[in-house]
């Protein structure tokens, strides 16, 4: 075996030891990278720049611990973001998992900025069905979400006081890693209801969301854990996003290093062959 | 009458959504209400029935005993603590379940994904090869595309997010398009044979 065929069977575990190495150390050693704002990330912020104090976003979480790096950052950005300009917030979700952890993002930018829970956001939790829980929720909140996602009525909650369906909130916002996620939200609330409709979506889905970026069935859109840290430095406060740039650029770098050189050596190889 | 009867309903159903989609007032807003709800309450049902076929195939498991059988009692003790804790103490920030979620659950979905990063690594150096003009097209768009997206591709050159940005905007974007008009196409011809009983295999049998 040449050296070309030996450095073509590498030992997996070296790329693993690598990549971690890739991860880990940007993690201690933080390089601070330059992060620059993408336009349907601006297209996202000016959306939400665009509300007056005291509009209602709707925030729907359609992720899971597992896809929680990438969407929670933003999650995050934008509860702050929302807080910061003084809108009112009403979360909610078609997937269950989300649930918690976009009121763990509320509940901390709440503290923050010294907001209230039932009158300055609320949560109504997970309702199963999908693209109908949106329809049903389009034409009747209250009677979609009667209880919050604790089990609460919702009609002791100052903040849904007012609130009867879409024609009440004034931007939705789909945090999703999947389906049911953005494509329904936008294929109901924007598409059918007329409604803004923003999204921040796992990296490797955003590519499906250009479309209706393009066709401005979204206001802006958010990809990945970049997205997020561009999010964070629109709103000037370093968070989780901008935190992993650094990683993330590395791991991204070490990965099309290999690629680049399994390619030069397939090349050699199949010079070498003829 | 077993079959007629649910083709009528699918019918019914199906003329009644597509009604109110085009006729949105009284009485279709109103049907699309209850449909709605009727809809969200089989959806639970079916979530219970699913979740019963979960615990008895795993119980079969227990009974029989096959090779990993105690993956099923860790699934079946999983179940019950979130069950219990849930149904007992509610699923508030600070409750039993939320505990568990925030120091169980999310640790092991999480650990489980970031692998991701290790593999996607590994089978890149071993699969993504420039065999033929269209994998190189692939390779170089998805190098570019990768470098684009991080703050890296910046220090490399300064025009490597604005390639970047213009691969998702135009040609991602073409293809994303041309993808989602089929899917639509494909879904409104399913719907409609479904809607007038020419296709009838979610019926079951033969």
């Amino acid at each position: 075996m040449n050296i070309v065929e030996r450095l073509e069977a590498i030992d997996r575990r070296i790329i693993f030891v690598l990549i971690l190495l890739a991860v880990v150390l940007p993690l201690l050693f933080p390089i601070g990278f330059k992060i620059i704002v993408s336009e349907p990330v601006q297209g996202f912020y000016d959306a939400i720049e665009e509300l007056a104090p005291g509009s209602v976003v709707l925030i729907s979480s359609e992720y899971d611990p597992a896809t929680m790096p990438e969407v929670y950052p933003m999650n995050q950005a934008l509860t702050r973001h929302c807080f910061a300009r003084d809108l009112r917030i009403i979360g909610m979700g078609l997937w269950p998992q989300g649930i918690p952890l976009n009121q763990a993002s509320m509940e901390q930018a709440a503290e923050e900025y010294g907001k209230e829970y039932g009158v300055d956001y609320i949560n109504l939790g997970y309702k199963v069905g999908g693209i109908v829980v949106i329809s049903a929720a389009a034409e009747n909140i209250p009677t979609t979400f009667p209880q919050d996602y604790a089990g609460r009525p919702i009609e002791e909650f100052e903040i849904m006081e007012g609130i009867k369906n879409f024609d009440n909130v004034d931007l939705i916002v789909s945090l999703s890693a999947g389906d049911p996620g953005t494509r329904q939200w936008v294929m109901i609330a924007q598409g059918r209801y007329g409604k803004k409709v923003a999204s921040g979506v796992t990296a490797v889905s955003a590519p499906a969301f250009y479309p209706y970026l393009n066709s401005g069935q979204l206001e802006g859109l958010i990809g990945g854990m970049k997205g997020a840290a561009e999010y964070e430095t629109l709103i000037e406060e370093s968070g989780l996003g901008t935190q992993g740039m650094d990683a993330q650029s590395i791991a991204h770098g070490v990965i099309i290093f290999f690629i680049i050189l399994a390619n030069v050596f397939y090349i050699i190889g199949k010079r070498r062959k003829k | 009458m077993k079959k007629q009867i649910p083709i009528i309903i699918t019918f019914i159903a199906g003329m009644v959504m597509i009604l109110q989609y085009f006729i949105p007032h009284r009485p279709f807003s109103d049907i699309q209400q209850l449909f709605n709800t009727w809809y969200v309450i089989i959806a639970v049902f079916a979530m219970i029935l699913g979740l019963g076929n979960l615990l008895k195939i795993h119980a079969i498991r227990l009974q029989r005993r096959p090779k990993g059988w105690w993956y099923s009692i860790v699934l079946l003790l999983g179940f019950a603590v979130m069950f219990i804790a849930g149904m007992g103490w509610g699923i508030e920030r600070g409750s039993l379940f939320d505990f568990l979620f925030w120091n169980t659950h999310l640790p092991m979905s999480s650990t489980m994904f970031a692998l991701l990063a290790f593999f996607v690594a590994s089978a890149s150096y071993r699969a993504f090869r420039a065999r033929t003009s269209e994998a190189t097209l692939l390779l170089v768009s998805a190098i570019l595309v990768m470098v684009g997206r991080v703050p890296l591709g910046n220090y490399i050159w300064d025009k490597l997010p604005l390639l970047g940005d213009w691969i998702m905007s135009y040609p991602n974007m073409a293809g994303q398009r041309a993808i989602m008009i089929g899917i639509a196409l494909g879904v409104v011809s399913t719907s409609l044979r479904i809607i007038l009983g020419i296709e009838r295999t979610y019926l079951g049998g033969k």
